[in-house]
């Protein structure tokens, strides 16, 4: 038989079904095979979703609409500051609320000393990525990994769905009239802006590394599916360590996009409300390291202890009715930390406030975790990130972890009756050691992060 | 690492199919006419197809090819799709509209721009709930799908479906980034032997730059190669049609190599 491929369940899988988890049912209940493979009968299971070793989050930071760096960002969560304002993005004329970080427009990534090769970067995306790196001496904890490792062995993975689009929108409206043609200057900038690649090539250049790099563009899943490629990358000794993270900025093809959709709301996001409306778009940047533990391991050290990746196979915009999907990310991610639903002490929800997202979600988690399982969104904070969703979550669970505290769910004032999760609204100051930070995408794709203390 | 080949599908000019694209590949003076196929999806209901992109399309097609060659249930098979440019055409009519002073985007139009628009069909189209990563790493996007998919498929123990695509981008982008092609090329890989098995890959990610990419003899598949990150795959193909023991060298960024070992099966 070959390698990989299982006709019984193994032990571990015994357990987990023993627990009352719908692994697969999805699958087994799919009603045709629409690549014509009816002589094909699934009679093997693939294992999947093995336990792996925890890495450790040897520096990681994050800026948003709460302020630049961890302190900032934890005081906002703290004294429930949200950092959602009045759209004042351009000439934005939509009635809506945005989560938007300050200062972005009036620095630049080609600024002081910066190479004529880092000049190039210069857009909104690149300049939110370079605030990030900036904060909590994350470039200094990358050097000393590039030193410890070389720049060979150290890749950078990141997320982000638009990427420097807001560079092309710009450059449409400056068109030549007579043939149409781009302003010379975008034709140049195309690449280190709008190209999808261009944050992690900005990010990688500037850290000074030259190993892996890619940018994974699953929508709102981007940044934590970063964290599940980079883990691979290290399992598969394509690297020592990863700078893993994302970043997504505001633009006019997000604003009236989901306008277009009628899924934003009018004022602030309400997660979870009875009376929600939609979302709020925001911007952020978030990065961690990522180490093997037994190089960068010390007490109470926070790591990435699971993740779970799956997909919806239903709808481009719409989740899937019954969250099969996000149940088979949470469970995926719960197996490969070896943990089980009561190990699991927090979930930081999606979250997004739309009325179908969250009821969905709630669906997903009280199948896999119950009634009693605290979560709580953060939106109402900083408004829906989009491609940096994930790693802004995992970066609020590292803070739970070190800081002994659960955020409430803000701008919230009557948790949805139809919802059976326990959904938090107040904060809670406790200890945390185990947290699980859901990502849903359009394309139906989800990833689920399990962060803890070592 | 090791890994096997299971079914391939590839579509580009004057390479419509595996079956007909291997004889190319595999001979050392080709006769090769550079006309553009049309790519056919059919696995997407009609509407779907009639909604999609031209890049979805071509993503499919050669996804769907790999498949059916391999004979796994495609809800069985994780994913992985590459892309340096993602939906261009999409892109443009966005821009267009967002130029406009109504700035009126169609909801439909807004949903279909996201890199991951081929994923998300091929996930609805299957019913697969496995995982889809979706990348993009400019010329160096089939290099990094290759060691995406490697490490997915050794973590895993899973079939992972790699589907690399692009297609030249509209005017005015075009003028931005002239890509050659259109191109897509799938490869369905398996850490363990499948039960069609067209090679065995034992691949090594190296620093050493001292050895010089591996190119294509041909002047129209070279030209193909350089212009398009999916056809970053050729040397791989070329080397698995041939059907004898070969070292491909593939660039990847500027800094490192993927060494991929060849041998038939």
């Amino acid at each position: 038989m070959p390698q990989g491929l299982v006709d019984e369940p193994t032990e571990e899988d015994k357990l987990h079904l023993a627990a009352g988890r719908r692994q697969n049912q999805a699958v087994d209940d799919a009603p045709y095979d629409p690549m014509g493979h009816r002589h094909v009968v699934p009679r093997h299971r693939y294992v999947g979703a093995r336990g792996m070793a925890p890495l450790i989050l040897t520096s990681y930071t994050i800026v948003s609409a709460l302020g630049r760096g961890l302190d900032e960002t934890y005081r906002a969560l703290q004294n429930r500051r949200s950092g959602l304002r009045l759209c004042d993005f351009e000439d934005v004329g939509i009635t809506t609320y945005i989560g938007r970080v300050d200062g972005v427009e009036d620095m630049s990534v080609g600024g002081g000393s910066a190479s004529t090769e880092l000049k190039q970067f210069d857009c909104r995306n690149n300049r939110l990525a370079l605030l990030g790196l900036q904060q909590d001496g994350f470039i200094q904890a990358v050097i000393e990994a590039r030193e410890r490792y070389g720049a060979h062995r150290v890749a950078v993975i990141l997320g982000s769905s638009t990427s420097g689009i807001l560079e092309t929108e710009h450059a449409y409206c400056r068109r030549d009239p007579a043939t149409g043609a781009l302003p010379s200057s975008y034709l140049t900038s195309h690449r280190y802006t709008q190209n999808m690649f261009s944050s992690a090539h900005f990010v990688r250049a500037y850290l000074g590394l030259r190993g892996p790099a890619m940018v994974i563009s699953t929508a709102c899943s981007s940044s934590a599916k970063a964290f599940a490629t980079a883990a691979r990358f290290i399992e598969a000794g394509f690297c020592d360590a990863a700078v893993v993270g994302g970043v997504d900025s505001l633009c006019l093809t997000i604003l009236y996009g989901f306008a277009s959709l009628e899924l934003m709301s009018s004022g602030p996001c309400r997660p979870c409300d009875e009376n929600r409306n939609g979302l709020t778009l925001g911007e952020s940047a978030g990065f961690a390291l990522l180490e093997k533990s037994k190089q960068a391991s010390r007490p109470g050290a926070v790591a990435l202890l699971g993740y779970g990746e799956s997909c919806d196979g239903y709808h481009m915009s719409h989740p899937h009715p019954e969250g099969t999907g996000a149940i088979r990310a949470m469970e995926a991610a719960l197996r490969r930390s070896a943990l089980t639903a009561g190990d699991i002490d927090y979930i930081h929800l999606h979250g997004t406030a739309t009325r179908a997202n969250d009821r969905i979600e709630d669906t997903a988690v009280h199948s896999v975790f119950g009634p009693s399982t605290l979560c709580s969104s953060t939106k109402g904070w900083t408004g829906h990130t989009l491609g940096a969703a994930g790693v802004t979550g995992a970066i609020i669970a590292a803070m739970c972890l070190t800081r002994s505290f659960v955020p409430g769910t803000l701008n919230t004032t009557r948790i949805d009756p139809d919802l059976s999760s326990h959904v938090l609204l107040e904060n809670l100051e406790q200890p945390v050691r185990r947290v699980l930070s859901n990502s849903f995408g359009f394309g139906g794709n989800n990833c689920s992060l399990i962060l803890g203390t070592v | 690492m090791e890994l096997y080949v299971n079914g391939i599908g590839i579509l580009g000019p004057g390479l419509a199919g595996w079956d007909e694209s291997r004889l190319v590949l595999a001979s050392e003076s080709p006769s090769w006419e550079p006309a553009m196929p049309e790519p056919s999806a059919s696995l997407l209901p009609a509407n779907e197809q009639r909604r999609s992109s031209e890049t979805v399309r071509w993503a499919l097609h050669v996804a769907q090819e790999a498949m059916r060659q391999a004979e796994v249930d495609a809800r069985e098979v994780a994913s992985v799709f590459a892309s340096s440019e993602g939906e261009t055409g999409v892109l443009d009519r966005l821009c267009t509209a967002l130029a406009a002073p109504q700035r009126t985007i169609s909801p439909t139009l807004f949903h279909h721009s996201v890199h991951n628009a081929a994923s998300g069909y091929w996930g609805i189209a299957t019913g697969s709930q496995q995982s889809s990563t979706v990348l993009a790493c400019y010329d160096s996007s089939f290099c990094a799908a290759f060691l995406e998919a490697a490490a997915y498929a050794h973590t895993d123990e899973r079939p992972v479906l790699l589907v690399a695509y692009d297609l030249p981008l509209p005017p005015p982008l075009y003028a931005a980034r002239p890509l050659g092609g259109g191109f897509a090329a799938a490869l369905l890989l398996t850490r363990a032997p499948g039960p069609h098995n067209l090679a065995q890959l034992d691949l090594t990610l190296s620093n050493d730059l001292s050895e010089e990419a591996t190119i294509m003899d041909d002047a129209g598949l070279e030209t193909l190669r350089t212009g398009n990150q999916a056809a970053q795959s050729l040397p791989l193909l070329a080397a698995i049609a041939r059907q004898c023991d070969t070292l491909v060298l593939l660039e990847y960024l500027e800094d490192q190599h993927l060494l991929i070992r060849v041998a038939p099966c």
